[in-house]
């Protein structure tokens, strides 16, 4: 009797034998996840200026990048205006028949691209790009300061992704002012167009195309003539 | 460029040194078949400006560059 029972307790727990193993192990699995989660916390928590520096760095290189107007623009007002290159056409279609009726710049010189930078160039172009980090990127049109279109464009990365950061803002700019200079159209092409308004608020757009207008005539000096209709 | 790290250092070397150039080579296909874009910073002749190129190949990438800059693929947002 008791040799049968033995018999007994022997097979139940050879039966329970591969249960047991998948509960520890998988217990232990869990319980390693954890540990290396907290350490990589605690890894982070001893270099709080890890973004900090990644941050200097992306100015660095965007100010080895980007023209000295523009680089002055970023570090003063915080966005980079870019002006557009599809003259003929504009950001979407925009036809140079119709630009002429409007007084825009006659197609001759409108496919040159803009004469000259700054102020001047601004005038000349059809239309400009400003470029925020981590926002949309807004068209307008310098003359007027009527608000175009807003583009949302992202570059994500499967790693941010999983981590859960993103690219430094300078990074952000640099790369919106690389695809915008590089192709313009391709970018215009792979972002997502909304009207004005969407993610920025317009007033806050018309003023900060105020200060750029404030900041270039300070820039040109403060007994510059003011452009009409500004 | 990594998010959160900004700007890494990936590979750097003497392209007219061979051995430089094929590990350079291998470096700018892995990151392109990453899905990374890859843009040469140059100045446009004549104004002066600067601005960015776009290169899908080595072969793309002028001989006067000092540097490539990878950079994630853009999106709509």
């Amino acid at each position: 009797m008791v040799l049968a029972l033995l018999v007994l307790a022997l097979v139940a727990a050879a039966l329970m034998l591969p249960i047991a193993v998948r509960t520890v192990r998988s217990r232990t699995d869990r319980r390693r996840a954890r540990w290396s989660r907290r350490r990589a916390e605690r890894r982070e928590l001893r270099d709080p200026g890890r973004e900090r520096r990644a941050e200097q760095r992306a100015r660095e290189l965007l100010r080895s990048c980007v023209n000295d107007e523009e680089w002055a623009m970023y570090r003063d007002l915080g966005f980079i205006r870019v002006l557009g290159r599809l003259q003929a056409e504009g950001p979407h279609g925009l036809s140079a028949p119709r630009r002429r009726f409007r007084g825009g710049a006659p197609s001759s010189e409108a496919s040159r691209g803009p004469a000259r930078t700054g102020a001047e160039g601004e005038r000349q172009a059809g239309y400009a790009y400003l470029i925020y980090p981590h926002k949309p990127i807004v068209a307008y049109v310098p003359r007027t300061g009527r608000l175009l279109s807003e583009y949302c464009v992202e570059f994500p990365e499967l790693a941010g992704a999983i981590s859960h950061s993103r690219l430094p803002d300078s990074d952000d700019v640099l790369a919106k002012w690389m695809a915008l200079t590089a192709d313009e159209r391709r970018l215009i092409n792979e972002s997502n167009m909304h009207l004005p308004g969407r993610q920025i608020d317009p007033a806050r757009v018309r003023r900060d195309l105020w200060r750029l207008r404030e900041w270039e005539r300070l820039r040109r000096g403060p007994d510059a003539p003011v452009a009409p209709g500004r | 460029m990594m998010p959160g790290h900004g700007e890494v250092l990936i590979a750097e070397g003497d392209p007219r040194l061979s051995e430089d150039e094929e590990r350079l080579i291998a470096e700018f296909r892995r990151q392109l078949d990453e899905g990374m874009w890859a843009a040469v910073p140059t100045t446009r002749p004549g104004s002066g400006r600067r601005q960015a190129l776009l290169v899908k190949a080595y072969q793309d990438v002028p001989a006067s560059a000092d540097r490539v800059i990878f950079f994630p693929r853009a999106a709509g947002g």
